[in-house]
């Protein structure tokens, strides 16, 4: 790479990086009250989460989209945070509410992990057998798997017991505001394991961005390595949907603000960046809703409608070329 | 070599591939050529192993494309689709920088830089090279990922159908260019093409297919003739000797 | 397999109807048949003011729904697109909040008129998204619809939210053919009108399926009738969503089942794509109060099920195909 492109990368990381360290220390700092020790803890865990959160869904898109090959992509449409409704669902519809409830919702997430991800795999495994390079295929596949598996949970949730209803309730509607603390520990830790896996494999991900057959003719395993990026993928969207819920335009927007950013398209120099700005908008955006608009619940929404904002201006901009 | 074994494929009910067996020695330019439907590209994509055969064996120097790991194979085997399209903003020097993957694993070293530099040179987009590719016209990205398989520096270079969407302009100056390639000491050249008047005037060797089958196979003056342009292309047509070419024209 | 007859499709329809009719008059208790016949007034008056409405509601959304299908899919020029794959339900979604918002008393015609006007704006969009783009695939154009859908879904969801909304909007989310009482569904009639305008300009249509060029080829104004199209497709969209909620992949289904076996004629597909269309979602509501007796399952949720596996069948079934 010419050296001043590689400057201009090593200035944009910088000073986004730095954003996003002063937006998570803003996020602490600004309006507490009371004891240290008390803002530590409360503030403290949120932050774990929101950062949790950012790094996955940052992933996990723009791994997705060099899968894909396209940029209007986000693996959030694929429906897993159904799968993992209708998991919940028919756990308690199975075992019942004070059962479901009795079982530790670290274990039961690990679990639901390891279930999307076989799930995830085969999907995609069984598209991919025929040679099929049909990548609409298996998105659209996912996103009525995703249909059908609300409509299931939807029934299901209606010829339950009340009672139970309750539990499921508690369980499997997250959002920003109401994290299980347990469960960040999992998703961050599933997240560093993700990351161990992708580091060596990041210069044959670049490769990749050639498409599968432009993959296979410099000597990568494209099939393979798209399943096990895919298996990762879905690992990372199931941590994020398990702590805040779906969020579908969030991973898109910074994403595609990552590829505008920087000047390069390797991997190891988009991550960051798009890593860095997931935080910013979620801790800086958390504060802006908390401290000035008085929206502190707001959040996912608000991140979608300016996500999808976003997503439709892209569309344009791609249209225009 | 490549050696082509009984090799068939088959697509539902039909077979696109019938057992094809061939050997195409290393050195010069080699057209595949065929009516519609023929099987070139699904026979160029199976030794390139891009699609895998229902039966049948393909051999390059003597390593089984089908079971050779991927990595030695990138370095004697090189294939370009006809469909060259990428969603990453990539400049002309990141693309050819990819053909050396095969020899780095993506730690280019400063030699890497010098034979990108040179494949960009060899297809005359050395003025292009910090580019994007989307802002290129069709014939210069076209030279772009021609550039990339020369930087990839395999024996054995495919190239399925690269001409199709350039003007005669374009589409001689890529011919010349593989033709170079082709002169490159222990450098094969294989292309599929449909214009047969353009296999006649560069390559070396043409191979005929026909439903799946080989209907010719050899020097163009043998293989180019009257009753090719009646058996296999069903079209009523003259060969002609100009400059010391086959030359072919068709009955209005 | 060569066109079978159109008198067969006739018979197959009316011998699917006639059962499924008396089964939605019938199910749900309440009253018994001999009670009616006896004169009894309060049964008469459960299948007067409930059931019958709730038929004819279901027949009339169910056919409405089918033929916006088909309408949109000529337009397009894709199989995958119906109001619920292209953002048409959820834009009329945002134009009721907009009524809730700014008119909240406003009569449910000018709920239903704003809904339509959002609808074909949202469906305009849609289709000059899928004009402009690189697209690859057929199946990229429900993808891209469907994130359209999501984003006035976000959209309104922020809205609702904003205004705290949220609860009133829930009813016009998964249809539900439960609230159906006589005097609080006849809007719906108006679909019988669009369905026989469909009807009426049915050729120009089928030709417009061919594409622009085609279409002015032979003389058709060819902007004229798209927003025709999406005119009929944006009124009969609100309607239903208005009126009980959204109906998912009828559109879808239906057309493309007729589609394989009667070819793409729409003089003579149209009728059956209507008719079928309101037996779909007819046997769906039937279903869904016989499945938990006496408890009813919305129509939406088994809609979801029945038409998200259908699709699925659908872009499986054309790869093989292929």
């Amino acid at each position: 790479m010419p050296p001043d492109r590689a400057r201009a990368v090593r200035l944009t990381t910088g000073i986004v990086l730095l954003l996003a360290l002063l937006s998570a220390a803003a996020f602490m700092t600004v309006g507490a009250r009371g004891s240290w020790s008390f803002v530590l803890a409360h503030r403290g865990i949120r932050l774990a989460a929101l950062i949790t959160v950012a790094y996955a869904i940052a992933l996990s898109t723009v791994l997705f989209q060099t899968l894909t090959g396209n940029r209007i992509l986000t693996p959030a449409v694929m429906g897993f945070d159904a799968l993992f409704l209708l998991l919940q669902t028919l756990l308690v519809a199975a075992l019942g509410g004070a059962g479901a409830g009795a079982i530790d919702g670290r274990l039961l997430f690990a679990g639901e992990c390891l279930a999307m991800v076989g799930l995830s795999g085969l999907l995609f495994r069984l598209l991919f057998r025929g040679e099929g390079r049909n990548l609409p295929l298996v998105v659209l596949a996912g996103l009525l798997f995703g249909a059908l598996f609300r409509s299931l949970s939807s029934f299901l949730q209606r010829v339950m017991d009340p009672n139970d209803f309750l539990v499921l309730q508690g369980r499997a509607f997250a959002s920003f505001n109401v994290v299980d603390p347990a469960l960040i520990g999992v998703a961050a830790l599933l997240s560093l394991a993700v990351t161990a896996m992708l580091l060596p494999r990041l210069a044959e991900l670049d490769v990749l961005t050639l498409g599968r057959d432009g993959a296979t003719g410099l000597g990568v395993d494209a099939a393979r390595l798209s399943t096990l990026i895919f298996a990762l993928v879905a690992v990372l969207v199931s941590a994020s949907t398990a702590l805040v819920g779906p969020t579908t335009f969030f991973g898109l927007l910074v994403a595609n603000l990552a590829y505008l950013l920087v000047p390069s398209a390797r991997h190891a120099d988009v991550l960051p960046v798009a890593v860095g700005l997931a935080v910013i908008t979620l801790t800086g955006g958390q504060m802006l809703l908390e401290r000035l608009l008085g929206f502190g619940t707001a959040l996912s929404i608000v991140i979608d409608f300016v996500g999808g904002i976003t997503f439709l201006l892209i569309l344009f901009r791609t249209g225009r070329r | 070599m490549i050696e082509i074994d009984r090799v068939s494929k088959r697509y539902g009910e039909a077979t696109v591939v019938d057992d094809v067996s061939l050997t195409i020695p290393a050195g010069g330019v080699v057209a595949i050529v065929g009516p519609n439907g023929a099987g070139k590209s699904t026979l160029l994509s199976i030794v390139g192993r891009l699609v895998r055969a229902d039966a049948g064996r393909v051999r390059v120097d003597g390593l089984d494309v089908a079971t050779t790991p991927g990595r030695e194979l990138a370095r004697r085997l090189s294939v370009m689709r006809q469909e060259n399209h990428v969603a990453a903003r990539l400049t002309v020097r990141d693309l050819v920088a990819f053909g050396r993957f095969p020899h780095n694993r993506g730690r280019p070293s400063r030699d890497d830089a010098g034979r990108v530099a040179e494949a960009i040179a060899f297809v005359g987009l050395t003025a292009e090279a910090d580019r994007f590719l989307d802002q290129l016209s069709g014939g210069q990205r076209q030279r772009a990922f021609v550039a990339m398989t020369l930087a990839q520096d395999a024996d054995y270079a495919l190239f399925d159908e690269p001409l199709n969407n350039l003007d005669i302009h374009h589409a001689v100056a890529l011919m010349r260019l593989f033709r170079r390639m082709g002169d490159q000491p222990g450098k094969t050249v294989v292309i599929v093409l449909h214009d047969l008047n353009v296999a006649a005037t560069y390559a070396d060797r043409v191979v005929v297919l026909k439903d799946g089958r080989v209907a010719g196979d050899g020097p163009p003056a043998e293989v180019i003739d009257e009753r090719l342009l009646s058996d296999v292309f069903r079209v009523d047509g003259e060969v002609l000797e100009l400059g010391g070419r086959r030359v072919i024209t068709v009955a209005r | 397999m060569s066109a079978p007859s159109r008198p067969l499709a006739i018979v197959a329809v009316v011998a699917a109807a006639v059962p499924l009719v008396a089964a939605s008059l019938v199910t749900g208790g309440g009253y018994a048949w001999s009670d009616v016949v006896a004169g009894d007034g309060d049964s008469a008056l459960v299948l007067l003011a409930s059931r019958v409405p709730r038929t004819l509601a279901l027949v009339l959304s169910g056919a409405g729904l089918a033929v916006s299908g088909i309408l949109m899919q000529m337009i397009a020029r894709n199989r995958f697109v119906e109001p619920s794959t292209a953002g048409t339900v959820e834009s009329a979604g945002l134009g009721i909040l907009l009524t809730l918002l700014l008119m909240p008393g406003a009569p449910v015609v000018v709920r239903m008129t704003v809904a339509a006007g959002v609808a074909l704006a949202g469906s305009a969009l849609f289709l000059t998204l899928i004009g402009r783009l690189p697209l690859g695939s057929a199946l990229m154009v429900p993808l891209i619809g469907i994130m359209l859908g999501g984003i006035f879904d976000a959209a309104t969801g922020f809205l609702a939210y904003r205004f705290d909304l949220l609860q009133s909007m829930g009813a016009f989310g998964s249809g539900d053919f439960s609230i159906v009482l006589r005097g609080r569904y006849e809007f719906l009639w108006v679909i019988a009108a669009l369905v026989a305008a469909a009807y009426a300009t049915a050729a120009r249509f089928t030709i417009l399926g061919m594409g622009e060029a085609v279409a002015t080829g032979v003389g058709l104004d060819y902007r004229r009738l798209v927003v025709f199209g999406l005119a009929i497709v944006s009124v009969v969209t609100a309607a239903v969503v208005v009126t009980v909620g959204a109906v998912p992949f009828v559109g879808l289904i239906v057309p493309n089942v007729v589609s394989l076996i009667l070819g793409d004629d729409l003089r003579k597909t149209l009728p059956v794509v209507a008719a079928g269309g309101g037996l779909m979602v007819l046997a769906s509501d039937v279903a869904g109060r016989l499945i938990i007796a006496p408890y009813e399952i919305p129509v939406g949720t088994i809609m979801g099920v029945v038409g998200s596996l259908g699709f699925l069948m659908l872009i499986f079934g054309r790869r093989h195909a292929a």
